[in-house]
């Protein structure tokens, strides 16, 4: 078994080596594609060998990522995709783990082990293609479809609160949160690799097209202009500026407002200053959602490391051999034998 | 040493060969407590032993009523006994329902010890008797040896300058029942008093008072007149030489699962949720980390065995446990590992059901479930345990075939078996048989390419497990191309993969023991095939059966899926078979189903195990309907 940390050198990967003899088989114009190619750039950067790295995936057409990457995969069912990943995880630490799923395969059928994989925070990277539709069972809403949607299940219009991904995960313990964008390549790619670099659970969001059973439901998103005017870009420590560096975010109390910085006496010092390490500011921004006069945040919006899992178990594991591991004899015999000495 | 062997008083003492003891009371009387200590010092004094728990679902039903009654039954003699006795030869009964609930049980003519004050009106009436009957006055216990002993009372007395508070005194009456029963019994006194003197190491007050009451039992039995003509007896011990431990079958599961992965030099993961009554493999589990076991309590049943299965896939000896409602929420995962074909021990203690059914009741019911509980065809080795002491080898043996035949096993167990407890003389490591697992070596890319589905002689695939340079793969729950592994839809390819994981299955039936015959001719008028947790009731008709001079053999089965080779062989060289089931008939219909033949069947779904007089009166009818 080959340990991480014990290989000496490792020849020089790029993306290309990371592509399985798979022929991906998403639809064309899926933003699935886009992801694939991302998460292909940042793995070669990690300086993890392929042979230590595992996909691990549910049911979707997002769960089907690992037949794509030529690292070690296992594509399992529906909504179990994170018990499995943390199975793994917890039985070898010192392998990178990450997890391909969806909407409907994490926040629906997968619902329980979202949060309690957030809150006990093992060490994986979970990839959460969003695309407000179940895609691979032809066009059914999901648990982030926005209400109205009229779908085949839905046909006089979705009637659920969709889930808030990003308020989920906090409200869940999460100890990283970061939502990305499938076409905007340089930075989801910026943000696959912050996930990788946090110790414990990073959730990222990406908000991903579906064009044949739920097109454009983040066009409010897409478009230059619609970019600029709809969304935030999050840097730590930086001011929330956007429009072009026209309208910033106060934080007046709980409640932000969207300023114009033209306007005479405000500057960007006044504005909220990001901070990810901030719980109460990242659930704020996690309901900007909620708002529609609010911009679409994308970015790391939490990134509080804490003990993992594994770690937790692994310091209770050699706690309990400090003095000593239990042998074989030991372990048959018990601690409450006794000896019979007549014939 | 107190020498128990004399007493002040000539008492005679009489041997006798074994003794079914209930001790009962309410749940808040320290019962559980009482009896296991009892059997831990019959244990440790050398005699054969068998007992039972059993107590109400409820954590705290009703004082003095019925509901409210906690029972711990054991048997304990001379030979070997496989069962905590079909009745029971002596009861002591803390209060008026306990003796109500359990009088059924009782011999005739056994010996009853009642704790007067638990007979006062209030306890008459929550037992419901009717107002003004006493029976311990009114001649209805005419038919059994009646001691009623002012139990509290003489601990009160016993105890009064003892320093502890009033309710602290009262909790000690169970002791002095315990030190009554080693009188009655000659049995010896130190080794309870070092197991209190250690549990009660930083209160030394409630150690000596503890110890008090069971001498002041002990001497009660002595001084009292009230046992002069029954007198004592003296179950001499038997057991031979050597190291023994007492376990219950989920202590043994446990035990088992952690010894077959220090066999395997494996690492032990263990995903798992509570659940009655298989709760006790987790919690004893969990407290093996010396020995690197890793325990993981999931957020339900799909999670614990999904887990199990990543752990499986890194290479980990993965287990899971449960029970029937949590093994019909693990079926579609259990597909996944059929089809992923990794190894996976899968206990499941099974329970009075259907849905939450009889959750501290045993019950022979998921065979079927573990049989053919999958969707699509997934068929998987089923191996069932017929001891508290087999639960270790038959879960060590799931291990080895899990592990050795990369495929999930099912172990079946039960209520019964669970809580059961029995000496096991402690096994030595080299014993054990080797697990081996075939891990796939690291590949060089000059080497061909790695064919994660290509199969051996035993059409077993190897361990590829992540980590290993070279091995890179995907697979997954879709439907595999023969031994590329990659997707594949083809209907040929999906037919030849079902047969391929089905005939794998069947040759374990090469890599198992052959069926033996347990006791009686190896052809004659009948044969009772039994499996799981009926084995003592089973062995203990049929030994009576043959004493009797009955053509009468007993088989019983560990491995159900595959059959032992010559199983067929076996069923064939008798007039009749007859297959006993804590259920409404599943054994009965595989058994009809491989050999076209025709069993008789004789269940029971009562939530409570066979006892050894209904079967022997089933053989005896059996028989007489054959001669005729």
């Amino acid at each position: 078994m080959t340990d991480t940390t014990t290989i000496p050198v490792l020849p020089v990967l790029i993306a290309k080596d990371f592509a399985s003899d798979q022929e991906p088989k998403w639809c064309p114009g899926c933003g699935d594609h886009a992801v694939l190619q991302q998460l292909k750039n940042v793995l070669p950067e990690l300086g993890i060998a392929p042979e230590n790295i595992v996909f691990v995936s549910g049911i979707g057409c997002s769960s089907r990522l690992p037949y794509y990457i030529a690292t070690y995969g296992v594509h399992g069912i529906h909504g179990r995709a994170l018990p499995m990943a943390t199975g793994l995880k917890v039985s070898r630490p010192e392998l990178s783990v990450w997890v391909g799923t969806g909407d409907g395969d994490a926040l629906s059928i997968g619902g329980n082990h979202f949060i309690h994989t957030l809150r006990r925070n093992p060490d994986l990277n979970v990839v959460l293609f969003n695309n407000e539709i179940y895609g691979l069972t032809k066009g059914q809403y999901s648990p982030t479809s926005k209400i109205g949607l009229r779908t085949v299940t839905s046909p006089s219009g979705v009637i659920d609160q969709p889930f808030n991904t990003a308020a989920l995960t906090i409200g869940s313990g999460g100890s990283f949160f970061a939502r990305a964008f499938d076409r905007d390549g340089k930075f989801l790619r910026s943000i696959l690799k912050r996930a990788a670099l946090h110790k414990g659970t990073s959730l990222v969001e990406i908000y991903q097209n579906c064009p044949i059973f739920n097109g454009g439901a983040f066009e409010a998103f897409a478009s230059p202009d619609n970019k600029a005017n709809n969304t935030v870009y999050l840097e730590q420590s930086k001011p929330l500026i956007f429009a072009k560096g026209k309208r910033g975010i106060l934080l007046d109390g709980f409640q932000p407002i969207v300023v114009d910085l033209d306007k005479e006496g405000i500057s960007s010092s006044d504005l909220w200053i990001h901070d990810e390490t901030d719980i109460n500011k990242a659930s704020i921004l996690a309901h900007f959602a909620d708002e529609e006069s609010l911009p679409r945040p994308f970015g790391v919006f939490y990134a509080k490391e804490r003990i993992t899992y594994e770690d937790a178990l692994t310091a209770q594991i050699s706690e309990a051999q400090k003095n000593g591991f239990g042998t074989f004899e030991e372990l048959l015999k018990g601690d409450q034998s006794y000896e019979i000495k007549q014939a | 040493m107190t020498d128990t062997k004399k007493s002040t008083r000539q008492v005679s003492v009489t041997p006798k060969t074994s003794v079914s003891v209930l001790f009962a009371g309410d749940s808040g009387d320290g019962m559980q407590l009482t009896g296991t200590q009892f059997a831990n010092t019959v244990a440790v004094y050398g005699t054969e032993l068998n007992t039972f728990p059993n107590f109400p679902s409820e954590i705290r039903a009703p004082a003095g009523t019925i509901a409210g009654v906690s029972g711990f039954q054991l048997q304990f003699s001379s030979k070997p006994v496989y069962t905590p006795g079909a009745r029971f030869d002596v009861m002591i009964a803390m209060n008026s329902a306990a003796l109500k609930a359990n009088l059924k049980d009782l011999h005739r003519g056994g010996i009853i010890i009642a704790g007067t004050e638990g007979f006062d009106e209030k306890n008459l009436k929550l037992a419901g008797y009717p107002e003004g009957a006493n029976p311990l006055e009114d001649g209805s216990l005419s038919n059994y040896i009646l001691f009623p002993v002012p139990i509290l009372q003489l601990t009160r007395e016993a105890l009064k300058d003892s320093g502890l508070s009033s309710k602290e005194i009262d909790r000690c009456k169970n002791m002095f029942v315990l030190g009554l029963l080693y009188w009655l019994y000659t049995l010896p006194l130190e080794g309870t008093f070092e197991t209190l003197r250690a549990k009660f190491q930083k209160n030394v007050h409630m150690a000596e008072a503890n110890i008090r009451a069971v001498k002041a039992g002990y001497f009660f039995g002595d001084e009292t007149e009230l046992f002069a003509n029954l007198g004592r007896f003296d179950i001499a011990p038997q057991k031979q030489h050597g190291i023994y431990r007492r376990v219950t079958g989920n202590e043994a599961c446990a035990i088992a699962l952690t010894a077959a992965s220090k066999k395997a030099g494996l690492k032990l993961f263990l995903g798992s949720y509570p659940i009655t009554p298989a709760t006790e493999i987790l919690s004893t589990l969990a407290k093996k980390k010396k020995y690197g076991v890793k325990t993981f309590q999931a957020e339900d049943e799909i999670a614990g065995i999904v887990s199990s299965i990543g752990a499986a896939y890194g290479g980990a000896l993965a287990a899971t446990n449960t029970s029937g409602p949590g093994l019909a929420l693990k079926t579609e995962a259990l597909g996944l590992a059929v089809i992923l074909e990794l190894p996976l021990v899968v206990i499941n203690v099974q329970r009075g059901g259907p849905s939450t059914g009889l959750p501290t009741k045993p019950e022979q019911s998921d065979l079927f479930m573990a049989m053919y509980g999958r969707h699509g065809e997934a068929p998987l080795p089923v191996i069932a345990a017929s001891s508290p002491v087999d639960c270790f080898y038959s879960t060590y043996e799931a291990a080895r075939i899990a592990v050795e035949h990369m495929t999930p096993v099912i172990c079946l167990t039960d209520g019964y078996l669970a809580l059961s407890s029995e000496p096991w003389k402690v096994e030595s490591p080299d014993n054990l048989a080797p697990i081996t697992p075939r891990f796939h070596l690291p590949r060089k890319a000059e080497d061909p390419p790695f064919l994660p589905y290509k199969r051996d002689d035993r059409l077993v695939r190897a361990w590829a497990i992540p980590g290993t340079k070279g091995l890179e793969h995907r697979i997954g729950g879709l439907e595999k191309q023969n031994e590329t592994g990659n997707v594949s839809h083809d209907p040929q390819n999906h037919e030849l993969m079902t047969k391929l994981r089905a005939e794998k299955i069947a040759r374990i039936a090469e890599s198992i023991p052959l069926q033996s015959i347990d006791n009686g001719p190896e052809k004659g008028d009948l044969l009772i095939l039994g499996w799981g947790s009926s084995y003592g009731a089973i062995k203990t008709a049929v030994e009576q059966a043959i004493e009797k001079g009955y053509s009468v053999a007993h088989a019983h089965l560990r491995y159900i899926h595959p059959f032992p080779k010559n199983l067929g062989e076996i069923l064939g060289n008798y007039k009749k078979i007859l297959i006993p089931e804590l259920n409404n008939g599943q054994l009965i219909h595989i058994i009809r189903d491989t050999f076209l033949i025709a069993p008789q069947g004789f269940t029971k779904v009562q939530g409570v195990p066979f006892n050894e007089m209904e079967l022997l009166i089933k053989i005896t009818d059996t028989i007489k309907e054959l001669q005729s």
